[in-house]
């Protein structure tokens, strides 16, 4: 019993820093994915032709409607037992370890996707339309207008709700651990079980999440920065 | 697809208590919450420098981390060391201190108040300082300004987004089904682990969740839409683009 309360932080570190890496890991990847999601979504929304339209439509109100922790819930399970039945198809059945990440990642991206698919929306509606027109008038292909005049325009004006989608992945990475994935709050949760100091390793648990927005914050704001350049200041 | 076991009483009274629940803790959250957001918009902006300074640790912290680690923290953590504060056990306090539902609503009420406090604080300080001096003029008090000018000037200005937080408030409760409280969560678990039925359960409440979704938008639009003083812009169903 008494080598039970001894236990500390100290004894946690490794798992604790592991668990982190793997969380920071898992949302890189979610949100990588997610912004692909949301340009898609986003082109989707604005295109011309309607049933594409619909289809995004559903997805972003859908998805934007429905807690994330029951979607989290819902899709892993249906994640899950796709991917288990795609790696048994091609021969690789009771490959756990990625089957858990890889439902992971896709789960918090498909959500991520789908608020994302609004944020650039509004972003790239918001980007004058002279622009856009003489960039046809200038003949730009298609795919021209859009990686120079549409993402680059419209980027200042997304940086913002990306920067607070960002910080709500990183705080929704840890609804990953209710489904017994073994990420930061996971073992955050073990450790607390185990050596039964609840106090501390939440404690623990709170100051490395804030560690982790608080420097993306500072990060966003160098990029906030950067991509105004230029730009007149606001007064 | 089989929800054959929705006839099944015992089930249905768990939908039920969860439903109300889930719509108890919203009611409990957003008053209390908000009312906590205008004091922590008020200290910020008006309190003694190390009051301001630690009502800005405070909204840092709560933003900055997750809502499950929160709920954690209350409930295991300080509830665990409650547990070993001589006497408490014996006190009216106590049953208090064991309850789920205690500590849900008193976490989800920090949390809005350290969300809605900072939009508060902005929208407060983006009334005019002339309208409030303008209030002085006329011979009110301090806190007649606060509640006759201040306020309703801040809430005309940050209404959607307030509502904005209010959605998000409904959609942040089956977090409650971790701590074993009874929400609409907690209820499909009970009947997936009964019935081993894993999606039906979580499909009907995710139905009744957009539903509720839903709802609350409407009422929360009908708040917008017959607040005094909002601009004729902003008085219709679909707002402008």
């Amino acid at each position: 019993m008494t080598a039970m309360t001894s236990e500390g932080l100290i004894d946690w570190a490794g798992p604790i820093l592991g668990g982190a890496l793997t969380t920071v890991q898992i949302a890189v990847l979610a949100y990588a994915i997610g912004l692909l999601l949301g340009l898609l979504g986003a082109g989707a929304k604005l295109s011309p032709w309607a049933p594409l339209r619909s289809l995004a439509t559903a997805y972003s109100t859908l998805i934007r409607a429905v807690p994330e922790l029951l979607l989290i819930i819902l899709l892993y399970y249906a994640g899950a037992q796709a991917l288990d039945s795609l790696l048994a198809y091609l021969g690789m059945a009771g490959a756990v370890q990625i089957t858990g990440f890889a439902t992971a990642v896709g789960v918090l991206a498909f959500v991520q996707g789908a608020y994302m698919t609004e944020v650039f929306r509004g972003a790239i509606l918001a980007i004058p339309r002279g622009q856009l027109e003489a960039a046809d008038a200038f003949g730009f292909s298609r795919w021209a207008r859009f990686h120079r005049i549409v993402l680059q325009g419209m980027l200042p004006n997304a940086l913002p709700g990306m920067s607070n989608l960002w910080l709500i992945l990183i705080k929704d990475t840890a609804l990953i651990s209710v489904i017994g994935f073994n990420e930061l709050f996971f073992t955050i949760q073990q450790a607390a079980a185990s050596s039964r100091a609840y106090f501390l390793f939440y404690a623990a648990a709170g100051v490395i999440y804030l560690l982790i927005t608080l420097s993306s914050t500072a990060l966003f704001t160098r990029l906030e920065r950067y991509v105004r350049r230029g730009q007149p200041t606001e007064a | 697809m089989d929800f054959t076991w929705l006839s099944d009483p015992f089930y249905q009274r768990y939908l039920w208590e969860g439903f109300v629940n889930t719509l108890w803790l919203l009611l409990v959250s957003a008053v209390g919450g908000l009312f906590l957001a205008v004091l922590v918009a008020l200290a910020r902006l008006r309190g003694p420098r190390p009051l301001a300074w630690l009502i800005w640790a405070f909204t840092t912290v709560m933003r900055g981390t997750p809502l499950l680690v929160q709920l954690f923290f209350f409930y295991y953590g300080v509830g665990h060391l409650m547990e070993g504060v001589p006497g408490i056990q014996e006190t009216f306090m106590w049953p208090l201190l064991r309850n789920p539902f205690f500590f849900a609503a008193v976490t989800f009420i920090l949390s809005v108040g350290a969300y809605s406090g900072e939009v508060i604080r902005g929208a407060m300080q983006s009334v005019p300082q002339g309208e409030l001096e303008a209030g002085r003029a006329f011979g009110l008090s301090g806190f007649q300004v606060l509640t006759r000018l201040w306020l309703p000037r801040a809430i005309q200005l940050c209404l959607p987004t307030l509502t904005g937080e209010m959605i998000l408030l409904l959609k942040s409760i089956p977090l409650v089904s971790t701590i074993a409280l009874m929400d609409l969560l907690q209820a499909a678990n009970i009947i997936r682990d009964e019935t081993f039925l894993v999606y039906e359960p979580l499909l009907l409440i995710a139905g009744i969740y957009l539903a509720t979704t839903v709802v609350l938008t409407l009422v929360l639009r009908l708040v917008e839409i017959n607040f005094p003083g909002m601009q004729p812009t902003q008085r219709r169903w679909l707002p402008i683009r």
